[in-house]
């Protein structure tokens, strides 16, 4: 089986790794990276488990293709923490206890950052269609939308403070 | 918000909101869920299914397989060996081992899309892929049957040749597909039902729907040579998969070591073993690790969904809106084989009211259909489908408000329920009373919309649980739980121990052990860790305080009963004693002096649970154009005793009424002419997603604690899925103008009812 | 005498109809035995698929639990959930 060398900047660190031609960039982050905060829910599309940001746009990453990282900077929930600080997400959604099994956090994480990264100040709908993409069975995402207004009011405390 | 009763103001921890010990674990990405775990020769398993509604297995051919490189083990059902005896007590129903077995792997006939017949270990994903195709399985394929009604019908298909209906006499002479037939009842219903001035009636179908779990079934499992093996895997219970995996391979339970994995979502569906036998068969085959990981699609075809329905139901009551008698059918599918929970639809289906006489009949039927598994408050959601749109009907047609009618027919503590149960510590009509007083029941509805309410029941359970508390030298705690925790219950437990030492949250965590670390445990389902388990950690913290004391008795040269506990800290009453209060550090700290390590275990079985019982409140409406339903507002209020932590219970109460209004609307196994799946994918089984809800409101109402639970916990869990399916049908029949009796109500069926589309 | 009432229909396979009858037992292992020995395969099925509501409360593999002696012992299905 022919597998290329990949290198890219995964959470701030530069990596190279070994993928096959039809290895998914999930597979290549948990089996090959031992990256396994993110989730295979589905491996089609359908959950969000696999979200992770790549050069600032939010993929589930069931969905590329693992040589397609060449060159690309990628952001996954191992790297969401700031030096052992949990960013003002992670923070609310354990304040609101916006998790129940957590296995579809890593993804909700992921997709809200990328949604407060270019939307400050989202609307309760705007919080929902965004996260529309990432099932949670547990909760009924009423914490979990609560989680991300209240970290997106955190975060803009923060940018004026700053 | 909770209804105002506040928890005794002597609890300084249960009440209250802290982070959950394993929180930020879990927002970081560091635990480590089934898929997650990587051994070194780690093997890939994948199984081969039948492609295949119902067929006779011919041959199954692995030589080919087992020639390619790269490939390590074949197994297939000849590999099982389901040693002799009894039943495992599992999920909903006691699970018969050789079903269970002939699921993990058939033996002889496939009964349904995907069921499992060989699997492979090889040393790469794609090779295990390939192996699949090399294994040849000549199949006779045989008519097949998915219709519940159809199933029942004469004529039909028959699964099992050996299947002879139980609970009827005499026993019938010819096999068929239903399993068992439950009766119950009480009274003179023929009377009533002569003697009613009112009477309703339909007939009322549920689709079979699934768990939907996000994380897909998961495990390794590493054979030693000294016959001694290890299984990682995300279960509701390491001690039921040990147990099963031990039956199912016939090996003694002391040889299996479970560790439990972090598990992503459960619902009662991961209450039985799929993989972990197959995964242990193919590494004692070859001598390594096997990871089996189930897809998506295989979780669809082949692990538990809940029961579809059919049910006809017919009331009898007075002008006044007393339900004088009710009759009920209720037909549940089983799947492939026997045990679908239509006998805790028969006992719940009006565990809400008092009826005098009443007369229910349940048939637990097999058909091509993956077996089903436990699904929250299994059995009841459908049959409370049906009585609650029933009594809807009631109300509408004596125009009487809702809730008015339920309160009018609610049960009250002494009285006797069907199933033998007296009524105790019951808050229904404090939880009626408290949805009626809600903002949200007064609240005027715009053009086009309408309310749904409706109510249902679960029994709540108790059982066999262990648990630690280990006091640490500096003067925290550990508590070592038995139960996978789903949804939180490591908080939950933690804080029950921290209350009765008297500690800050802070000080004390909470694990979850592998079946060689604590005793034995009953799994996480029917709503019962954090009222059994929870027992026992009370009363293990319960140990740990009377040694404490002991020990400051010792210290102080007084009389035990002159040494207080309180707040973590003995205070010495003996007047006669100049002695300084001893913190529960100043103790851990000199234990060694004392007596050696501060740590209890206690085992027990828990009796005494108390049932709960949930209202909710529905407002949605219908687009004309497409027959789409918006939810507009939901209230879901429930009797839970007292909440420990009632983040996670109102998060119990809005992941469940999420879960029924799936149910309501989109969920559904589709079978195509073939008896396949058609719609096994995400994209096509509709699950609820944020932009389907509103905020999903909260009543905890604490008015009746259960008095056999220290801290007065009842069980949470199961309740919130069984009303919404009636609240969100009784709504939608308003708006359409006639009873909507066939879940799910998608908008083509709304369409079509409306006399459009 | 305990009163022993059953709402399940498996139950009346066994007993050959019967579904409310007394027997003597100041114990549930003592009426498993007895129940056992008047109707072969009783006991086990009461003990390996059944609850019982004892005077009311549910109680899952009770056997040490005492029984008065005007006790209702209702023979139910196995309770256990999601
Ligand atoms: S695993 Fe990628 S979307 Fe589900
Ligand atoms: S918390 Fe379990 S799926 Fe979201």
């Amino acid at each position: 089986m022919s597998r290329t060398v990949v290198n890219a900047v995964v959470n701030g660190e530069p990596v190279e790794f070994l993928a096959g031609g039809g290895q998914s960039l999930l597979d290549a982050l948990r089996d090959e990276l031992r990256l396994t905060g993110s989730k295979e829910g589905c491996g089609t599309g359908d959950c969000g488990a696999c979200s992770v940001i790549v050069d600032g746009r939010l993929v589930c990453a069931c969905l590329m293709l693992a040589p397609e990282a060449e060159g690309k900077r990628i952001e996954t929930i191992e790297g969401l923490a700031d030096n052992g600080h949990l960013h003002p997400l992670q923070h609310q959604f354990l304040e609101h206890a916006a998790l129940q099994c957590g296995f579809c956090t890593p993804g909700l994480l992921m997709a809200s950052k990328a949604l407060l990264d270019r939307n400050p100040d989202p609307t309760e709908t705007e919080v929902r269609y965004w996260l529309a993409g990432n099932i949670c069975r547990c909760t009924g995402y009423d914490k979990v939308v609560r989680a991300v207004m209240d970290a997106a009011a955190d975060l803009r405390q923060e940018g004026k403070s700053k | 918000m909770s209804d105002g009763n506040q928890p005794p103001a002597s609890l300084k921890v249960v009440g209250t909101r802290p982070i959950r010990p394993d929180g930020v674990d879990k927002v970081t990405g560091r635990a480590q869920f089934g898929a997650d775990f990587h051994l070194p020769g780690m093997l890939t398993g994948r199984i081969k299914r039948s492609p295949h509604a119902h067929a006779r297995i011919v041959k199954i051919d692995i030589s080919a397989a087992e020639k390619r490189p790269g490939v390590k083990a074949v197994v297939t059902g000849a590999d099982l060996d389901v040693g002799a005896g009894g039943d495992i007590e599992a999920g909903e129903h006691a699970a018969a081992m050789k079903d269970v077995a002939a699921n993990c792997l058939a033996s002889g006939k496939v009964f349904y899309q995907g069921h499992a017949v060989a699997a492979v270990a090889a040393t790469s994903p794609e090779i295990a892929a390939e192996a699949l195709d090399l294994i040849e399985v000549t199949y006779e394929v045989l008519p097949h049957v998915v219709d519940v009604d159809e199933a029942m019908a004469p004529g039909a298909p028959v699964l099992h040749d050996d299947m002879f209906t139980k609970g009827v006499t005499p026993k019938p002479t010819k096999a068929s597909n239903v399993a068992q037939k439950h009766v119950m009842g009480r009274g003179d219903v023929a009377g009533a039902f002569a003697a009613a001035e009112v009477v309703v009636e339909g007939r009322y179908t549920t689709a079979a729907v699934h768990q939907g779990y996000i994380e897909p079934h998961a495990c390794v499992a590493a054979w030693g040579a000294d016959g001694q093996s290890t299984i990682w895997c995300s279960s509701q219970g390491q001690f039921l998969v040990r147990a099963m995996t031990a039956r199912i391979l016939n090996l003694p339970l002391s040889d299996i070591k479970v560790i439990p994995a972090e598990i992503g979502g459960g619902f009662g569906g991961k209450t039985t073993v799929y993989l972990e036998p197959v995964a242990l068969a193919l590494s004692r085959k070859c001598g390594r690790p096997v990871k089996l990981v189930m897809s998506r699609e295989e979780v669809f075809l082949a692990s538990g969904p809940t029961s579809g329905s059919s049910m006809d139901i017919r009331l009898a009551a007075t002008k006044d809106g007393k339900i004088t008698a009710a009759e009920m059918t209720l037909r549940y599918q089983a799947g492939a084989f026997a045990g679908s929970p239509v006998n805790l639809g028969c006992m719940t289906a009006f565990a809400c009211y008092d009826v005098e006489n009443l007369a229910l009949v349940g048939y637990d039927v097999v058909s091509n259909r993956p077996k089903v598994a436990a699904y929250r408050a299994p059995g009841a959601p459908m049959a409370a489908f049906a009585v609650e749109s029933a009594i809807d009907d009631l109300a509408r047609k004596l125009k009487m408000d809702p809730i008015d009618l339920r309160i009018l027919n609610a049960v009250k503590d002494g009285a006797k329920t069907v199933y033998g149960a007296t009524v105790r510590y019951s808050a229904f009509i404090e939880t009626l009373e408290a949805v009626k007083a809600h903002p949200h029941y007064k609240a005027k509805l715009g053009p086009g919309q309408a309310r749904g309410v409706a109510a249902g029941f679960w029994f709540n359970i108790g059982g066999e649980s262990s648990a630690a508390v280990h006091v640490d030298e500096d003067g925290g705690a550990t508590v070592v739980s038995s139960n996978p925790d789903i949804g939180g219950s490591r908080a939950s437990m933690a804080m029950m121990a921290a209350e009765t030492l008297g500690l800050p949250i802070e000080r004390v965590r909470c694990t979850v052990a592998d079946t060689t670390s604590i005793g034995f445990s009953g799994s996480t389902g029917g709503s019962r860790v954090t009222f059994a388990t929870g027992m026992a950690v009370v009363e293990a913290a319960q140990k740990v305080v009377a040694d404490l004391r002991r020990r400051a008795a010792q210290t102080w040269e007084c009389d035990i009963a002159h040494v207080e506990w309180k707040d973590g800290v003995a205070t010495c009453l003996d007047p006669s004693k100049d002695a300084k209060p001893l913190s529960l550090k100043a103790l851990a700290g000199k234990s060694a002096k004392t007596g050696g390590p501060i740590a209890a275990e206690v085992s027990l079985n828990a009796q005494g649970a108390a049932a709960g019982y949930g209202v909710h409140v529905c407002d949605l409406e219908i687009d004309p154009e497409t027959g789409r339903t918006t939810i507009l507002r939901y209230t879901a209020a429930q009797d839970v005793g007292r909440a420990i932590h009632p983040a996670y219970v109102e998060g119990q109460l809005q992941g469940g009424a999420a879960q029924g209004v799936g149910w309501a609307l989109n969920e559904e196994y589709v079978y195509n002419s073939n008896g396949l799946l058609d719609n096994a994918s995400f994209l096509d089984y509709r699950m609820p997603v944020a932009s389907d809800l509103p905020m999903i409101d909260t009543i905890l109402v604490e008015a009746k604690p259960n008095p056999r639970h220290p801290y007065g916990a009842k069980g949470v869990g199961e309740v919130p899925i069984v009303p919404p399916l009636a609240a969100v049908a009784n709504a939608i029949s308003a708006i359409v103008g006639q009873r909507m009796t066939s879940l799910p109500l998608s908008p083509a069926k709304v369409l079509a009812a409306m006399g459009g589309g | 005498m305990v009163r022993v009432v059953s709402i399940s229909s498996r139950v009346r396979d066994l007993t050959g109809g019967l579904d409310n009858f007394e027997v003597d037992a100041r114990s549930v292992r003592e009426l498993l035995r007895t129940l056992e020995a008047r109707f072969p395969g009783l006991g086990q099925l009461v003990e390996t698929e059944m609850s019982l509501a004892i005077d009311g409360e549910i109680h899952q593999d009770a056997m040490m639990e005492q029984l008065g002696p005007a006790a209702e012992v209702v023979l139910i299905p196995r309770i256990s959930g999601g």
